[in-house]
């Protein structure tokens, strides 16, 4: 690419703000929060999938000495049958307030039943084993298909399953059934020279953050809340607290830490509203902290599945029709990202005739939380695989076919929309022209091409720009910073106000120190709110020429703002001495006080996002093991305002996407019981599994946005499942369909496909 | 809840003297990258630590006419850095060096993953293709136990109450010997042996004059498999002896289906690396 710089510090690599902290251990995350008095907290969680809690005695834990208080289900109020917006996910009120802390029912293995808030942990955990609860087991369902059949075990007696006419009588397991249908996918079929038909399944898998849940309450007499914890989205923490525990928004203040990853996980909440009655009920500070095991039994993960593809294609590679059907599993309660995933299965792809079908499905298992791109991998994996397979059947590059067949702008979507301006022909050529495409396949491996789609979000944002005394800058915004956020917040200001950015810090206020802001999710920070951020620094600049103007007793039309001073904007005007922000600052008292900016907004415009990927694997026939050898992430990201943290984005997403497609997997027992609850046996990769990820920034702005940005966080996650199964095949013959692929699975498929080896 | 007691005796009478009169609440603690996991997760509540770690005896690693003696508090990394013992026994080196990460090497013993009784415990069919045999004291002296008796089940060993594993001595070899180790887990790092295989042999012009075999994490305890061992005594390492030592190991394995992988999976895997590991240990006998 050249270089040509169209930006002083936009698109440059500096240190970022909060670096030096973390690599010093000086960060403070969220169980590094701690006040005078504070008790621990804990949950009693359920050991049974199914169960009907017929009571809880508390009150040989209530009676222990040390004990100050504890709480259950009935301390949290019933709740209407209302969706509020989680990050990218809906969810219902009834069904949060009953996730947090169960109710009539446990839903699932580790299910909270009751907490408790001792002056130490071991007298916290005593007294979790005084809680006396009387179970009636329940049969119980953990996979989705077997959760669709007449006869499965019924989760909520009261689920319809919404959006089929005329509306059933009977109770089903499927919450909502979905419909997209463009042009005649029946009639598409009928033009096309080859069809093929498959079917596919993911496995749940868990956002894997290396930081636990946990929040630390102080609640105190007159009523009034304070709450620092680790989330994504602490004005969504203070929304969701307060409407479970019926508080306004202004009596509860929240604090963010410094997050340890989250990737969609850390957007509802958990502990937060368990803590804050903890210490409503006791008088004290309450601090609960989840342990690894709990995470896993009782957090996240996003949605296993199944979805069938059916696609046509004339000879020359022209996709025709696509029919394709999406269940996703929910958890124990309704919302599955099954709209993203039916919307984004064939967004990628201009195609005439398309129809999609989704359902959405609870079963005995955590409720599903947001992960990067929700839902997107999981019909990519099954959809990009079967393209995959018409590329082989054609014996047609797969970067060709995808380009004849690729979305650009004025494309219809099946969902809706018309695209505009789109870089997914750009990202194919760029993945065309990449080092790595262009090399040969080394003997031995076998290579492997998937895409990936995803919208990218705008929504509400508040910043704040205020100039020091002596001149140098705080941005101030709302959003909990997880992939560097803050430096390319930093970045921009420094690039409007034409100073140098490390006379800019960048800071995450508390729920009352900014206005709202949604959040960090969608991959909307850098987007809307560094317009928002643009916007306030804009606005500041607004003030600095008047002050300038007011000094040199001209109209401040006369005055420019040009790196980092304010100047005459001609000789006519006079002659001047520019004003630094500097001068400017300093002589603020006397021009109208202290020059701060405001900006916030309802961000429209979020350019969506596509990615293509490489991968050259080898198969050790013997034992089922892949080995990647070379990776490579191609992604229209807009414009790197950072490229080095949008570099991050796209080797992270990768990195998750490979574990996704390989070994991640949750193993249950026959009682619906977690086996792995773990990073041991939950085996994401560590760093010796993967090599160096490349990657290859395609720059196609935004024209929604001053800069050009497009969210980066998602998409990478979506084509590695995709192109690893594509290289698998390619490198043996047989096309899996089943993840994770891990090495037993692959074993047995390649057993099965040359029985010699079987027979020995 | 009981706090712990910890002890740091200098000599293997005291410690052993020290695990008498803890009365059965007694732990030996060598690395603790067993012991201290499991105390955090609750799973045991020891009233007395016995460190080890101070003992002379079992920190150090001596040759005696040919035979190796390791002292089976030794770390990971002291053994890493051996260079006659590398040398002489690479296989059991390999094993012990599989080990979790740099991290857990500068503490894990050799001592302490036999005595934790893993079934998938990295460094155990290594040993035991070597015909180490452990020194063991406790309240009535010392024995000598070969170290394919200790385990007893998962999570158990055949130690009698109060005893310690002291150290461990691999014997003096013939020219013409190799041992090899490999271990087959999903990820590349810090994981669980799935099966584990060590090998070991000696060659005498061309011909397989001695061998052993062992696996782990097939069955409960480690597995010295006398049928693979048969197979290949007297044989070339032709194709069909190597074939047949294979069989052996897959008739061998008496695994179950778990969260690490499938009764079959287990099983075709064991014959597997057989064959890898006979590989490298005729290569090592080769060139010693
Ligand atoms: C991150 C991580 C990764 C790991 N990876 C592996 C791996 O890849 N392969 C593998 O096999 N293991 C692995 N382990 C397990 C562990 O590190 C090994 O089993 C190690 O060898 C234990 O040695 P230690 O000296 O730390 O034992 P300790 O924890 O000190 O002791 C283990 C047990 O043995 C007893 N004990 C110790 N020494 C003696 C003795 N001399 N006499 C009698 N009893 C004794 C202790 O009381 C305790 O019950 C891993 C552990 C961790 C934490």
């Amino acid at each position: 690419m050249s270089e040509q710089r169209r930006y002083k510090w936009v698109g440059t690599r500096q240190n970022r703000p909060d670096g030096a902290d973390k690599v010093t251990g000086r960060a403070r995350f969220g169980a590094d929060f701690n006040l005078p008095g504070e008790l621990v907290g804990k949950v009693l969680r359920s050991p049974h999938a199914h169960a009907v809690i017929k009571s809880i005695d508390v009150s040989k834990a209530a009676a222990l000495p040390g004990v100050k208080a504890v709480v259950t289900g009935a301390d949290f109020p019933e709740q209407p049958d209302q969706l509020l917006p989680a990050g990218e996910m809906q969810v219902n009120l009834r069904d949060v307030t009953r996730n947090v802390m169960a109710k009539e029912k446990a839903l699932y293995e580790g299910h909270a039943i009751a907490a408790v808030a001792a002056t130490t942990a071991a007298v916290a955990q005593e007294a979790l084993s005084l809680i006396k609860v009387d179970y009636e087991v329940l049969p119980h369902v953990i996979d989705v298909q077997e959760a669709m059949k007449d006869g499965a075990p019924i989760l909520h007696p009261h689920m319809r399953t919404d959006g089929v006419k005329p509306a059933p009588e009977k109770a089903s397991n499927i919450a909502k059934r979905l419909e997209f249908n463009k042009g005649d996918a029946a009639a598409g079929f009928g033009k096309a020279d080859i069809v093929i038909e498959r079917e596919f399944t993911t496995q749940p898998v868990h956002q894997g953050y290396i930081e636990p849940h946990a929040a630390l309450a102080s609640a105190a007499e007159d009523g009034q809340v304070q709450l620092w914890t680790t989330t994504q989205g602490h004005f969504q923490v203070r929304g969701f607290c307060c409407r479970l525990l019926n508080l306004e928004t202004s009596q509860l203040r929240v604090t963010p830490s410094e997050i340890g990853g989250g990737f969609g996980g850390k957007t509802v909440v958990y502990l937060e509203p368990v803590a804050i009655r903890l210490s409503q009920k006791a008088g004290k500070p309450v601090k609960m902290v989840m342990s690894r095991e709990e995470v896993f039994r009782a957090s996240g993960p996003t949605s296993g599945g199944w979805v069938k593809v059916k696609m046509g294609a004339k000879k020359d590679g022209t996709i025709v029709a696509a029919d394709i059907t999406v269940a996703l599993q929910a958890g124990a309660f309704a919302g599955s990202p099954v709209g993203p995933s039916c919307m984004c299965s064939m967004a990628c792809y201009d195609v005439e005739n398309i129809h999609v079908v989704g359902y959405d499905v609870v079963s005995n298992r955590p409720k599903v939380a947001a992960y990067r791109a929700p839902g997107a991998p999981i019909s990519a994996w099954a959809v990009e695989s079967v393209v995959d397979m018409v590329a082989q059947e054609l014996n047609i590059d797969p970067i060709d076919l995808r380009l004849k067949n690729a979305a650009k702008q004025g494309t219809k979507t099946h969902y809706g929309p018309t695209f505009g301006v789109i870089g997914m022909v750009e990202t194919l050529e760029a993945a065309k022209a990449s080092p790595h495409y262009k090399s040969k396949v080394k003997p031995g491996y076998a290579r492997g091409v998937a895409a990936g789609f995803w919208f990218n979000v705008g929504a509400d944002s508040s910043a704040a720009a205020h100039v020091g005394e002596d001149g140098s800058v705080t941005i101030i915004s709302g959003n909990p910073d997880i992939g560097g956020s803050r430096a390319s917040l930093a970045l921009m200001a420094a690039e409007e106000l034409g100073i140098d950015y490390k006379k800019v810090r960048p800071i995450v206020a508390d729920t009352a120190s900014i206005g709202f802001n949604f959040v960090t999710g969608g991959s909307r920070v850098t987007f809307a709110t560094g317009l928002a951020v643009v916007n306030a620094t804009r606005d500041m600049i607004g003030q600095l020429k008047q002050r300038a103007a007011k000094l040199w007793e001209v109209d401040v039309d006369a005055v420019v703002w040009e790196d980092g001073e304010a100047r005459p904007s001609s000789t006519n005007v006079g002659k001047f001495e520019p004003l630094s922000l500097a001068k400017l600052a300093a002589s603020a008292s006397r021009t109208g006080g202290p020059i701060n900016g405001h900006a916030q907004l309802n961000a429209q415009g979020a350019g969506p996002g596509f990615g293509v990927h490489i991968v050259d694997l080898k198969v050790d026939p013997d034992t089922g093991i892949c080995t990647i050898d070379r990776y490579t992430a191609v992604q229209d990201v807009g414009t790197a305002i950072h490229p080095s943290y949008v570099e991050g984005q796209l080797q992270g997403g990768a990195a998750q996407g490979i574990g996704w497609a390989l070994n991640e997997e949750y193993i249950y027992d026959a009682k619906g019981r977690l086996l792995n609850p773990g990073f041991l046996d939950y085996r994401m990769p560590v760093a010796s599994d993967l090599p160096m990820i490349e990657t290859v920034l395609v720059e196609v702005p935004n024209p929604a946005h001053p800069y050009g940005v497009r969210g980066v966080g998602e998409v990478p996650i979506i084509p590695p499942m995709a192109a690893i199964g594509s290289a698998i095949a390619r490198a043996t013959g047989v096309r899996m369909v089943d993840l994770p692929i891990s090495p037993p699975r692959l074993s047995a498929a390649l057993d099965a496909a040359t029985p010699r080896m079987a027979a020995e | 809840m009981m706090e712990a007691q910890y002890r740091a005796p200098g000599s293997v009478d005291e410690a052993v003297a020290l695990m008498a009169g803890a009365g059965g609440k007694g732990r030996v603690l060598a690395g603790g990258t067993d012991l201290l996991v499991q105390m955090r997760a609750g799973m045991v509540a020891p009233g007395l630590i016995v460190d080890v770690k101070r003992i002379a005896e079992m920190t150090a690693i001596s040759q005696i006419a040919g035979a190796w003696r390791v002292g089976a508090a030794v770390t990971g990394a002291e053994i890493h850095d051996h260079a006659g013992l590398k040398k002489a026994w690479p296989g059991v080196v390999e094993a012990i060096n599989l080990i979790g990460s740099k991290q857990v090497q500068g503490r894990a013993s050799a001592g302490g993953n036999l005595c934790n009784a893993s079934p998938a415990a990295d460094s155990v069919p290594a040993l035991v293709a070597a015909g180490a045999i452990a020194t063991v004291q406790g309240p009535n002296g010392r024995r000598e136990v070969p170290v394919e008796q200790i385990p007893a089940g998962p999570g158990k060993t055949s130690l009698k109450p109060g005893e310690i594993v002291v150290s461990f001595t691999l014997p003096a070899r013939p020219a013409g010997s190799g041992d090899a180790y490999l271990r087959l887990i999903p990820r590349t790092e810090m994981d669980i042996a799935v099966v584990g295989c060590g090998v070991n042999l000696t060659m005498k012009d061309g011909t397989c004059t001695a061998a052993r075999v062992a696996l782990g994490a097939v069955a409960p305890t480690v597995l010295l498999v006398e049928g693979a061992a048969k197979a290949l005594v007297g044989s070339k390492l032709d194709d069909k002896a190597i074939e047949a030592a294979a069989a052996a190991c897959r008739a061998a394995c008496k695994p179950i289906d778990d969260k690490r992988g499938t009764i079959v999976y287990r099983t075709k895997i064991a014959g597997v690396l057989l064959k890898r590991a006979v590989a490298i240990a005729a290569e090592r006998a080769r060139s010693n």
